[in-house]
């Protein structure tokens, strides 16, 4: 699996921190999405599927 | 008429290819859903997000194809049949038909009802919903004299802020005392509004608007604001007129249990869902972005038996001129700062109401609001500020 985040999207709702901490995080700013870790293990695959899927401004995209 | 589950094979309709829609679909196939997948949608356009209309996408910042919300390949991957530009007109509870403007009919094992909402208006005045509302809007705002946006709500605000930003001339008009007032409390309220004061927004508040006339937006007071475009922004209903004579019980939306559910293999997700939300104890419809898509992963694992009530936590964000504005749970005039200032308009503000906390804001923190987010008392009172007209 290999992620990539938009920033130019991100609306800073941190849903994605919320459902995976460890793959993502947000600035302390502006609350942009971080990206921790571009290449997670599998038994965080779902987590970052679903953060991907609810992300409210689809700035997550996932690729396997 | 044979159901195709008789003939042995899963379907699932869902109807609406917004947000909700997509994002049940993505959802059911997460969780190992492999029978057939069909998404009805209204509109031509594939799924596309609606938060930036009123911003980027009305500002010209980005092109339509960048609110798109997935790219073709993660479409296709999705192994769906996308059935576009053709309006849901009927639905057959007893056989989980749908019927379409042009004549087709779906039958489905499982019907998923997001429709979203429908804008209200006032006759022969332009509104902000869809994409091509506002590429309309974006063509012909840098030629107006004067743009009255009427609607005090999330919408109207970033309707007129960005609007102003293109260095439109711009007055906001609503009943309230300030610009979303109902979502954000009074003190918060009066900051937006000091915002759009001193980027050039003429804020004609508190008076409602009865009409709109040649010259102009005519107030209650009698006053006529002068404008020669108008854009309504005060409010939307679920768009459930196609369901009235389904049999579905229908009241300020489809109205579901607290699973989702509006009838056997119907359920209703997004903005158009209002269901038993268990800890508030009460009925519940969200017009917020990320409802849209929390919804439909629940309504997803319900279709596949998980059989959970949807208790979540409200929450919205809107952006206006240099504003980051980010709401959990529900705003009120009991409000305590506690985090930054609000002199530096950098801060975070919890909400209470009888010793309890119902509500977070964050205006320019947004990590530290949702940092704040866990003290919100689960089961908070209910208030009006539940829906929010228009927010993203």
């Amino acid at each position: 699996m290999k992620i990539t985040v938009d920033q130019d999207k991100c609306c800073g709702a941190g849903t994605c921190v919320l459902l995976a901490p460890d793959v993502f995080d947000q600035r302390d700013e502006d609350g942009i999405v971080v990206l921790l870790d571009a290449e997670p293990p599998a038994e965080l695959h779902p987590l970052v599927r679903e953060a991907a899927s609810v992300c409210p401004a689809a700035a997550i995209s996932v690729s396997s | 008429m044979p159901r195709r589950r008789d003939l042995g094979v899963v379907v699932t309709l869902i109807v609406g290819a917004s947000a909700a829609g997509l994002a049940t679909a993505e959802a059911l196939r997460r969780k190992g859903y492999t029978g057939r997948l069909t998404i009805l949608g209204a509109e031509p356009h594939l799924p596309y997000d609606r938060p930036p209309l009123s911003k980027q996408v009305l500002s010209g910042a980005w092109e339509p194809a960048k609110a798109q919300l997935r790219p073709a390949e993660a479409l296709a991957a999705l192994d769906a049949e996308f059935v576009l530009g053709d309006p849901a007109v009927h639905l057959d509870v007893a056989e989980r038909a749908v019927h379409t403007a042009s004549g087709r009919v779906l039958e489905a094992e499982n019907v998923v009802l997001a429709t979203g909402l429908r804008p209200r208006t006032l006759p022969g005045q332009r509104t902000l919903r869809t994409l091509d509302d506002a590429l309309a809007l974006r063509s012909d705002l840098p030629q107006c004299k004067r743009a009255v946006v009427v609607g005090d709500g999330v919408l109207g605000a970033e309707i007129a802020a960005t609007a102003r930003q293109m260095g439109v001339p711009v007055t906001l008009a609503g009943p309230q005392q300030a610009p979303m007032e109902l979502q954000l409390g009074p003190v918060v309220a009066g900051l937006l509004a000091e915002l759009h004061t001193s980027q050039g927004v003429d804020l004609r508040l508190g008076a409602a608007v009865t009409g709109v006339e040649d010259d102009g937006v005519l107030l209650e007071t009698g006053d006529v604001l002068p404008a020669d475009l108008v854009v309504v922004a005060f409010g939307s209903a679920p768009a459930t007129e196609w369901l009235s004579n389904s049999g579905l019980v229908l009241g300020n939306g489809v109205v579901c249990d607290s699973r989702c559910r509006a009838a056997d293999g119907i359920w209703a997700v997004g903005d158009v869902a209002r269901w038993h939300h268990e800890t508030l104890g009460r009925l519940v419809r969200l017009e917020n972005r990320t409802n849209a898509t929390e919804q439909a992963v629940a309504v997803a694992a319900n279709i596949l038996g998980a059989d959970q009530p949807y208790t979540p936590v409200p929450y919205f964000w809107t952006d206006q001129f240099d504003a980051k504005i980010h709401v959990h749970g529900f705003a009120g005039p009991e409000a305590s700062v506690v985090e930054g200032s609000l002199a530096e308009r950098r801060f975070v503000v919890r909400y209470h109401r009888g010793g309890e906390v119902v509500g977070v804001l964050g205006w320019n923190m947004p990590k530290q609001a949702r940092q704040h987010r866990q003290a919100i008392t689960p089961r908070c009172p209910a208030t009006a500020a539940a829906s929010t007209p228009g927010a993203a």
